[in-house]
This record gives C-alpha cells, sequence and structure tokens, in this order.
C-alpha cells in the first residue's frame, strides 16, 4: 500500500525541476490535510490532561481559592489511603471485570446462535442489538424503576405469578443490579464483533476437518476458538476501556450509593460536589494510568488485526 | 435429528432474542398505559392504551417541556458530527489516499486519545468554561463531542477510503482530471456509504453522551439525557411517563443505529473489525 503510493510521488522528478515545488514543500502539502485533525485533538485532549496533572500536584479546594499551595504527592497519598477512594478503585475493577466477563461469554453464545442459518434470522439479530441502542441514562432508568421497583416492576410482577420472593434488587444487591444492566447493553457489543469474527473464519479449513471426520466440538475447540482468540481480546479491552469510564449507570441507578461509586463517579463528586480540585485530579490521573494499562494492550491487539488487513488488502 | 438440532437451536436464538429486547418491548407497552394501570403488580399486560403518557412528558401536565433540550441535543450531535466530518475528511484523505510518511503512526495517536477516560480532562475543562463564561453553551459541548469522535471518524473513514484503488485515481490523474473532481468523480461514490455510516455513529455517540452535559450545561444548554436525569429520583405514578420519554429520547439512536446496522462493528471496534 504504501509503496504503490509513493511510486508516484518520486516520478515527476524528472520533469522541469522549476514548475514543480520543493519537496520540502511537498511534504508539507501532503501533510496540510492532516493538521486541522490533530492540532484539534492536541489542544482538547492533551492540554486539558496536563492540566489535571499539574492541578493533581495542588491542595485546592474551590470552596477556599486562596489557600491553594503546591502538595506534592500529598494528593496521591491521601486517595490511596482514603478508605472511600480505595473502595471505589476496587468496586471499579469488579464492575469492569464483572461486566466484561459476563457479556463477552453471553455474547460469544449469541454469536454462535446467530452464526448458523435459521428462520427470522435477521429479525433476531436486531432484536439482540436493539439494547444497544438506548439511550444509556434512558436504559439505567428502565432497569432502576421499570424492572427493578420492588413494588411494581416487572421482574417482582413475573416473580409473582410464580409465588417467587418479591426482593428490592437495588437495596439487596446494589452492585449486581448495576452490572445486570450493563451486561444488558453491553452483550450486543460482544456479539457483534465476535460474529465477525466467525463470519471471516476460513469455511474451506471447516470443511475439510468436517469430511475428516472432526466433531462439531472439536471444530470449535481447535480452530474456531483459536480464530476467535483476537475478537475475543478486541472485545474485552474495547469493553473495559468502556465501562470502566461508566457513569451513566451508576449515577442514575445508585447515585454512587450502597457501594457502586466507580471512579469516575468519585472523581465527578469530589471537585462537582465537595469541590476538592486537587484529589479530584489525582484520583483522575490514576484513572488515566489504569486506562493506559488496558490501552497498551489494546492498541497491541488493534493494530495486529490491522497489520493483517492492511496486508491481506 | 440432525434437523431436529439446527431447529432446536434456532428456537434458542428466537428465544434469547425475545429475552434481550423484552425490556424494551415492556417499556414501549408501558408508555401506552395509563399510569394507574402502569404500576400494577401483577403486570396490567391487557390494560387500555391511551397517550397520556407521552401528553404528561410533553408538558402537557405543566412539567418542564422536552423540547428545549431536544433541539439542545440536536444541535449538539448535527453540528459535531459536521465538524468531525469537516475535520476527519482531509486527515483520512493524508492517512489513505495519498499518505504522509509513517502514516501508521498518526492512525495510532488518534486512536490513542480515544483511550484516554473523559474525566481525566474533565476538571479543567469546567475551570477553564468557568472563567471564559462558557459554562451551560451548547458550542462548548460541540467541540468536546467533536473531540471524542474524532478519533474514531477518523479511522473509520481511514479504512474506507483505503478502498479506493489507488490504480483508478492515478489513472484519472493521467487523464489531466484535477483534484476536485477526482475526489467529487472517483472517491466520493466508493466511500461515500461508509461515510454516511460513521456520521450516524458520532451522531449516537453524541446523543448518548452524559457525563460532559451534566457538569457542563444547566439551564440553557441542557442536553436530552441530562433532562432524563430528572427522573432519578422521581416517586409516585410516573412510569408511563418515564417510560414514554425514554423512548422518544431513544428513537433517533435507535433509528440511526438500525440504518447503519452493517457498518455498526467496524465503527465501535475502531475500524479493527471489517
Amino acid at each position: 500500500m504504501t509503496a504503490t503510493t509513493t511510486a508516484p510521488v518520486a516520478a515527476p522528478d524528472v520533469r522541469t525541476p522549476a514548475r514543480r515545488p520543493s519537496p520540502r514543500l511537498r511534504a508539507w502539502a501532503t501533510r496540510a490535510p492532516l493538521l486541522p485533525a490533530l492540532v484539534f485533538m492536541i489542544a482538547v485532549t492533551q492540554l486539558p490532561f496536563v492540566a489535571t496533572l499539574v492541578i493533581s500536584f495542588f491542595d485546592w479546594n474551590s470552596l477556599y481559592p486562596d489557600a491553594r499551595s503546591f502538595t506534592g504527592l500529598a494528593n496521591y497519598g491521601e486517595v490511596l489511603s482514603d478508605a472511600d477512594l480505595r473502595k471505589s478503585v476496587w468496586t471499579t475493577v469488579l464492575l469492569t471485570v464483572a461486566v466484561v466477563l459476563a457479556s463477552l461469554i453471553l455474547g460469544l453464545a449469541l454469536a454462535l446462535l446467530l452464526d448458523r442459518r435459521f428462520r427470522g434470522r435477521g429479525l433476531v439479530r436486531t432484536l439482540l442489538i436493539a439494547p444497544f441502542l438506548v439511550v444509556p441514562v434512558a436504559a439505567a432508568l428502565l432497569w432502576k424503576h421499570v424492572l427493578y421497583n420492588p413494588e411494581y416492576g416487572l421482574l417482582n410482577g413475573l416473580l409473582h405469578y410464580v409465588g417467587g420472593p418479591q426482593p428490592d434488587w437495588i437495596s439487596d444487591t446494589p452492585l449486581l443490579a448495576v452490572e445486570a444492566s450493563l451486561v444488558w447493553q453491553w452483550t450486543p457489543f460482544m456479539m457483534l464483533i465476535l460474529l465477525a469474527g466467525l463470519q471471516s473464519r476460513d469455511q474451506q479449513q471447516i470443511e475439510a476437518a468436517r469430511v475428516d471426520g472432526a466433531s462439531d466440538w472439536q471444530i470449535f475447540r481447535h480452530l474456531t476458538l483459536p480464530h476467535l482468540r483476537r475478537y475475543l481480546e478486541l472485545g474485552a479491552l474495547l469493553g473495559s476501556i468502556y465501562i470502566v469510564q461508566n457513569f451513566d449507570a451508576v449515577f442514575t441507578l445508585t447515585s454512587g450509593g450502597l457501594g457502586t461509586a466507580n471512579l469516575p463517579y468519585t472523581v465527578y463528586q469530589s471537585f462537582y460536589q465537595a469541590h476538592e480540585n486537587g484529589l479530584a485530579s489525582a484520583a483522575g490521573v490514576l484513572v488515566v494510568i489504569g486506562s493506559i494499562i488496558i490501552a497498551t494492550f489494546a492498541l497491541r491487539v488493534v493494530s495486529s488485526l490491522f497489520r493483517e488487513e492492511v496486508s491481506r488488502a | 435429528m440432525n434437523a431436529i438440532r439446527r431447529n432446536g437451536l434456532g428456537l434458542v436464538a428466537w428465544l434469547a432474542g425475545v429475552v434481550f429486547f423484552l425490556p424494551i418491548a415492556w417499556m414501549a407497552l408501558t408508555s401506552f398505559h395509563s399510569e394507574e394501570d402502569a404500576a400494577t403488580n401483577p403486570p396490567s399486560f391487557a390494560a387500555a392504551l391511551t397517550l397520556d403518557g407521552y401528553r404528561e412528558f410533553f408538558g402537557a401536565g405543566g412539567g418542564a417541556s422536552p423540547w428545549p433540550s431536544l433541539i439542545n441535543s440536536a444541535v449538539a450531535s448535527v453540528a459535531s458530527t459536521l465538524l468531525v466530518l469537516l475535520l476527519a475528511l482531509p486527515a483520512a484523505y493524508a492517512l489513505s489516499i495519498r499518505p504522509v510518511k509513517k502514516w501508521t503512526d498518526v492512525l495510532f495517536f488518534f486512536l490513542s486519545t480515544k483511550m484516554l477516560p473523559v474525566v481525566a480532562g474533565l476538571l479543567p475543562i469546567y475551570l477553564f468554561a468557568k472563567n471564559t463564561d462558557l459554562l451551560d453553551n451548547i458550542w462548548l459541548l460541540v467541540v468536546l463531542y467533536t473531540s471524542m469522535n474524532l478519533p474514531i471518524a477518523v479511522w473509520m473513514m481511514q479504512s474506507f477510503l483505503a478502498e479506493v484503488p489507488v490504480a483508478v485515481i492515478e489513472a484519472a490523474r493521467v487523464d489531466g482530471a484535477k483534484l476536485p473532481v477526482i475526489l467529487a468523480r472517483v472517491v466520493a461514490p466508493i466511500a461515500l456509504p461508509g461515510i454516511a455510516a460513521t456520521s450516524l455513529i458520532c451522531f449516537i455517540f453524541s446523543w448518548n453522551e452524559l457525563l460532559f452535559a451534566r457538569v457542563l450545561t444547566g439551564v440553557v444548554a441542557e442536553t436530552a439525557p441530562v433532562f432524563l436525569t430528572g427522573f432519578i429520583t422521581s416517586q409516585g405514578l410516573f412510569l408511563a411517563k418515564v417510560c414514554a420519554a425514554s423512548l422518544v429520547i431513544s428513537l433517533p439512536v435507535l433509528a440511526a443505529g438500525f440504518a447503519a446496522q452493517d457498518k455498526l462493528v467496524q465503527g465501535l471496534s475502531l475500524g479493527a473489525v471489517k
């Protein structure tokens, strides 16, 4: 790809140089279309993060702006030793791992079901995608009021028919309640990525294995699963990146109460309600460090899939 | 035996589809019930249908009208999507059709910004907005949503533009066609469906966004998701109204999502999966 497009750039050198701009000018002409987007991204995403980093070294409560002072790493010490904040780190990990794993397994099962031919497959696919296309706040409200409500929610309504118990879902199992609503929204996402993976399998290879007498399980275990590995990784990593940042479900379902406050909610709360700018920034930087660890792996997976695509093209 | 198994698994798939869709179907049904019928246990499946929930949502009962927030969301989503196109199209061109040196590195820089969590820059953005009187201003959201979607758009469009055969462009150039003509006649027809899907996905993400909107807007620039947060602590009879509200506000996303269905995976996986 690169080779084919750089060739014509070198070719015009045989023509009269006077009518052609200098190579340096032409290099900038090639770069020019890229610059607005690059400058925009750096200005809007990188600069604020640098500011966050700086603020995180200050003791700064916006209610007492005059008492602002440099404290070095004290905010980090406070964040890491604060019981509530430490708990929110743990909650974030628990929430992310549980939601990603559950939606990945469910998504894989659904993708395998949808990879087969059956009547109405297109419609079933559409039904399954729908939860992902409900506005997140609306989905959280739907679960909070319409499904989980202990008195008239649908879950207890259905349990009523079979004479089951009538639990108060959010109060009894707050974190699980948040996780279930997120799994409902994210399973379609995993399903779509894994379905794309299943459909990119080498059908001839599978046919050949079948002719050689391999069972469905053997084909799944030794051909499908290894092929899907990178799609599973990609789903897990992208899911983690989105769910680590989740704010909507925690904010709507429990307002961060009952031990469900994750880091994004805690950051939001510590500057929006407690006005602790320095602490909020330190917590924000910690979220970034966590994300960078996930992102490093994510970038590696995306780039290996990407290089495969480029070399195939 | 095989036929039974095949049909059986088809049935399981149908069952899964129905289970996943059930909450949405129930939300739709409840939105057409009266408030009294909406809040019963056991649920009243066959209750009389009414549009009262929708009338209430649109302010018939004296509550706040959702129109300003819907209009704000539309402005923020459409304007930021247009701005994304304006910035991403030339960038994608310089990363695919006429690539700069080290174009993959640039591509991965865009992707890495997407992995920076929103909370990483939230506070400085809030302080900046406060000091420059941009709080509660919808155009600040337009800029932020553009930065949120630009990496996705650059990745998607790069992969769509890369599908345009270089030989065809070269042939047109040899025939003396100027750049605008090549873009309009050769590149656009091939890349247009992809560009449309990219726009729809950017629209969805902007329409859904809550954290920025919640922190940076108040009365004037409130968006639809922020309007919905008003229902979080509701008490009493309001189920039909909240269902109507959730459904109406999700409708643009459902429509855009189904329209972009085929390219949805590619957008969500940042172009890594086709």
